[in-house]
């Protein structure tokens, strides 16, 4: 039973790896910003658990603004790709411009609430 | 719109058919804007140009201040002249939107040299961000269905009574600018749901934002929004679009939430966020396992979903326990006083008093629906149907939303304003659906068999909405609008017509041409039956002051000016540090109309320091003295509408006065004011009731008026008419008696010996203290 799972297991973990390997270079680009934002947010949360979380509002911004480009990412992600039919007329171009003017907004808000 | 190629002069004639309709709805809404500035006027008209109520004064006197100021001012402004010696922070406490906004607007106007004075921007205020709300409801219903029913759907919020209730010219309160907020955001949610665009994503936190800095009711925003996208996940209409629609909204919204000082870290703390965290994390997952979907092989998905699941449980099941742990180790289980009593109508009945008492938190009595969205009532249920023929992400989000406010409408009275937008925006996509099978129906029978039928698509709900529509009379619009929306909905069809010949023709309802141009008829009056409820409710019912009342007899029109007489003379004949006490509704009004220090006032925040006021109220006079003496009061100010008939005076609110202090101060109770559970002043009632202040205040000298001391409101004679107060003396009344002013006496410098022995005798009995200076508070 457990050698089938682990088998099994094993087999998951090969299918995504080819799966994963297949993806357009961009797309791992951005995968890989994505993967370093929610990484630091992580740093960030131990930090707190370790220090405490006085000033609360530093603490907040700095792990929203972490979350927030991860989510801005996965967007700027889902309207590039070239296998979503629902996106085939937008440009790239005007989907990067969409990313980092959210982003602006977002590191706005997030200086401002910096303390 | 015609997909297919079309000769030449086909498609000019096209393109001039489509410029012709723009702008025909750019007249349109030019006029309802119009619309909904003018119906909004009557109290300006009948009374003049004065601020309304008691909220709307407070909301004043803060734009003054920013006004004179500055805004650096403004966030860091603590004031010390109310709640008096506590003091209140207005920067952390206020919502800074309507101020900002009517601040922002009288800078812009006076440094273009055009010189309104902040009270006239203040009035007109409401009156201009209705014309906006309804431009925002066309926007947000021509996205769910179509510009036909977004011209409907805007006028009808443009006349609605529910909302002309709270934006009347003068009506300087949140709601002015939160419902416009309330639907923008709405409406760019849905934009960006329909395009999938970030941009949209942007806008709809930044009018989040604003909403934010409008009003309490925000939360109503985040929590049906991730309502309705869990509704979409469950029922499998998941689509990268709607994860662009939310997740930035939720980092972005709650990173804006919490800059505004009144939310704080309410934004992440509170119980009223949880929901959209929650849904935040759920379609993470939803979006991981679609994504796994798309690249994995079907078996070997199956296998990551029996791996997964197992794992995945044993993690869920210990972070939903650790959030339960927190979540209930809080009292109220995170929530609010006021949102928990929408959740639980009863609780502020039995635990918090002070929301209890304020009349619009009651729930509304039936026909109050029928008089605050009129005809709407009745249109809404055939909306909802016409939204599910064909049923898209944006119709399930109009229908959720009437869903949730017609509940929440059913427990409060004041968010009966929340269910107006919704009303209308399904009102009129219910209309523009009756009259297009009507006018379609029309052009089939008078064009012959040569045109196709369009309107294939909504045909299905067709026989629900005119047999209703019919049957009852319904209608909306003026008359001249409302033909040249026939009109424009007629040019549009012929466009329809090419696409829909190509398709194979599903058999169409068409209706006998005799029955549609009856049906439109009396569509057409049931409008005009509206307009006319609309226009009479904004000019009678809803456009009082209520700071100034009027009231016609024989020889003419009585006008009450009594509360700014008052004021007036509060103003002029006391010093500037003199501290006024009264009951908090008249709070606000002192403040900004007469500058006086008050004790307690509108905002409630403080329910002992209210609770101490009331207990004053209802105790002897002694009492009530030493009471306030330990306040540094000068003066009380109590109103009496016993000579006119003034129903809303403090004689007949007394009871909550005892109910509140009673809520602190164990030893008022409120069996010792009422005879055999009833609550009288005439010659049956309590000595207790007699001898307490508010009865001595209110009736001192009162039978003087007529002999008989015959009291209005209460329709009897009271019970103690000759007397004397010992430790108040009156300065002013009213010219009709309503309010009455009395000083408080200074403390005698001497006490004689008998009267020290009395003096020792009523404390022992009263209150336990031994030394001169009486601490009531022991």
């Amino acid at each position: 039973m457990v050698k089938s799972t682990t088998k099994d297991a094993q087999d998951l973990f090969h299918s995504l790896r080819s799966a994963y390997v297949a993806t357009p270079t961009n797309l791992k680009i951005i995968d890989l910003y994505v993967c370093f934002a929610v990484f630091t947010a992580l740093i960030q949360v131990a930090y707190m658990a370790l220090v405490g979380s006085f000033p609360f509002n530093s603490f907040l911004s700095g792990v929203l603004s972490c979350i927030g480009t991860a989510v801005l990412a996965v967007c700027l992600r889902i309207q590039v790709n070239k296998e979503n039919k629902e996106f085939k007329d937008l440009a790239p171009e005007r989907a990067f411009a969409d990313f980092v003017l959210c982003n602006l907004v977002l590191h706005l808000v997030i200086i401002n609430f910096l303390g | 719109m015609a997909a297919l190629e079309s000769p030449q002069p086909a498609a000019t004639a096209t393109a001039m058919r489509h410029a012709f309709g723009n702008v025909l709805s750019v007249l349109i809404l030019v006029l309802i804007g119009v619309l909904a500035f003018s119906i909004r006027l009557f109290s300006v008209i009948k009374y003049e140009s004065v601020i309304h109520e008691f909220d709307p004064y407070f909301n004043y006197r803060v734009t003054q201040f920013l006004s004179k100021n500055g805004i650096y001012e403004f966030w860091n402004w603590f004031d010390d002249r109310t709640w008096y010696p506590l003091g209140r922070v207005i920067g952390g406490t206020v919502y800074p939107g309507l101020t900002l906004t009517a601040g922002t607007i009288w800078w812009v106007l006076n440094s273009l040299n055009i010189p309104l004075s902040v009270e006239t921007v203040c009035v007109f205020t409401a009156p201009v961000f209705s014309a906006f709300a309804s431009w925002a409801t066309y926007l947000l219903t021509k996205e769910v269905k179509g510009s036909g029913a977004g011209l409907a759907a805007a006028v009808l919020l443009a006349m609605v009574p529910s909302y002309i209730s709270r934006s009347v010219a003068g009506s300087y309160d949140n709601e002015a600018v939160a419902i416009f907020a309330l639907i923008f955001t709405f409406y760019l949610y849905i934009k960006t749901l329909n395009t999938g665009s970030l941009f949209y994503a942007t806008l709809n936190a930044l009018a989040y934002f604003y909403m934010v800095c409008s009003w309490g009711g925000y939360t109503f925003i985040i929590n049906l929004i991730p309502m309705h996208v869990l509704l979409c996940i469950v029922t499998g209409r998941y689509s990268p679009r709607l994860y662009i629609a939310y997740a930035p909204l939720v980092v972005l919204g709650t990173l804006l939430a919490a800059l505004v000082p009144v939310v704080g870290f309410n934004a992440v703390l509170t119980s009223e966020h949880f929901a959209s965290f929650l849904v935040f994390i759920i379609i993470h997952v939803v979006a991981l396992v679609y994504y796994i979907k798309g690249i994995l092989t079907p078996k070997m998905f199956k296998v990551a979903v029996t791996l997964v699941v197992s794992i995945g449980m044993v993690v869920c099941f210990i972070v939903v326990a650790i959030l339960v742990a927190l979540v209930a180790s809080s009292p109220t289980g995170g929530w609010s006083g006021r949102s928990l009593s929408l959740l639980d109508p009863t609780y502020a009945s039995k635990y918090i008093p002070i929301i209890a008492s304020v009349s619009e938190h009651q729930p509304p009595t039936w026909p109050s629906y029928f008089m605050d969205i009129n005809v709407l009532a009745f249109l809404v249920p055939a909306g909802i149907i016409a939204c599910f023929s064909p049923l898209s992400d944006s119709s399930s989000f109009v229908v959720l939303y009437i869903v949730m406010s017609v509940y929440f409408s059913g427990v409060m009275v004041r968010l009966m304003l929340v269910l107006a937008p919704a009303a209308c925006i399904m009102s009129g996509i219910a209309l523009s659906q009756a009259f297009d099978v009507f006018t379609g129906s029309i052009k089939y029978q008078l064009g012959g068999s040569s045109k196709s039928t369009d309107d294939a698509e909504d045909t299905s709900n067709a026989p629900k909405d005119d047999a209703s529509a019919g049957k009852t009379d319904k209608g909306e619009e003026i008359v001249k609008e409302r033909s040249s929306k026939k009109g424009k909905k007629k040019e549009r069809e012929p466009a329809d017509k090419p696409s829909v010949k190509s398709k194979a023709k599903k058999k169409a309802l068409v209706l006998p041409l005799e029955t549609s141009v009856v049906a439109l008829l009396l569509l057409i009056m049931l409008g005009a039956f509206y307009v006319i409820h609309c226009v009479w409710a904004a000019a009678e019912a809803y456009s009082a002051p209520s700071i100034v009342l009027t009231s016609q007899s024989r020889d003419g029109l009585h006008v009450f000016d009594d509360f700014r007489e008052s004021y007036a003379w509060l103003s002029h004949n006391t010093d500037v540090d003199d501290k006024v006490a009264s009951w908090w509704d008249y709070g606000y009004q002192t403040t900004a109309m007469a500058n006086r220090t008050v004790i307690v006032d509108n905002n409630t925040w403080n329910n002992t320091h209210i609770a101490t006021v009331g207990t004053a109220m209802s105790s002897p006079e002694k009492a009530a003295w030493e009471i306030f003496n330990s306040l540094d009061v000068k003066y009380v100010l109590v109103v009496f509408g016993g000579l006119i008939g003034y129903p809303s005076d403090d004689i007949n609110k007394f009871l909550w006065m005892v109910r509140i202090g009673g809520g602190v101060f164990p030893h008022i109770k409120e069996a010792d004011y009422l005879r055999d559970g009833q609550y009288r002043i005439d010659s049956e009632a309590t000595p207790t009731m007699l001898n307490c202040l508010m009865y001595k205040l209110s009736y001192y000298r009162f039978v003087e008026t007529d002999g008989k001391a015959y009291d209005r409101v209460r329709r009897t004679e009271i019970g103690k008419k000759h007397f004397k107060l010992t430790h108040f003396e009156e300065v002013f009344t009213s010219h009709h008696w309503m309010v009455r002013i009395y000083k408080l006496k200074p403390a005698k410098n001497r006490i004689r010996g008998r009267a020290k022995k009395l003096k020792s005798k009523t404390t022992s009995s009263g209150w336990s203290s031994k030394s001169a200076k009486k601490n009531p508070w022991v």
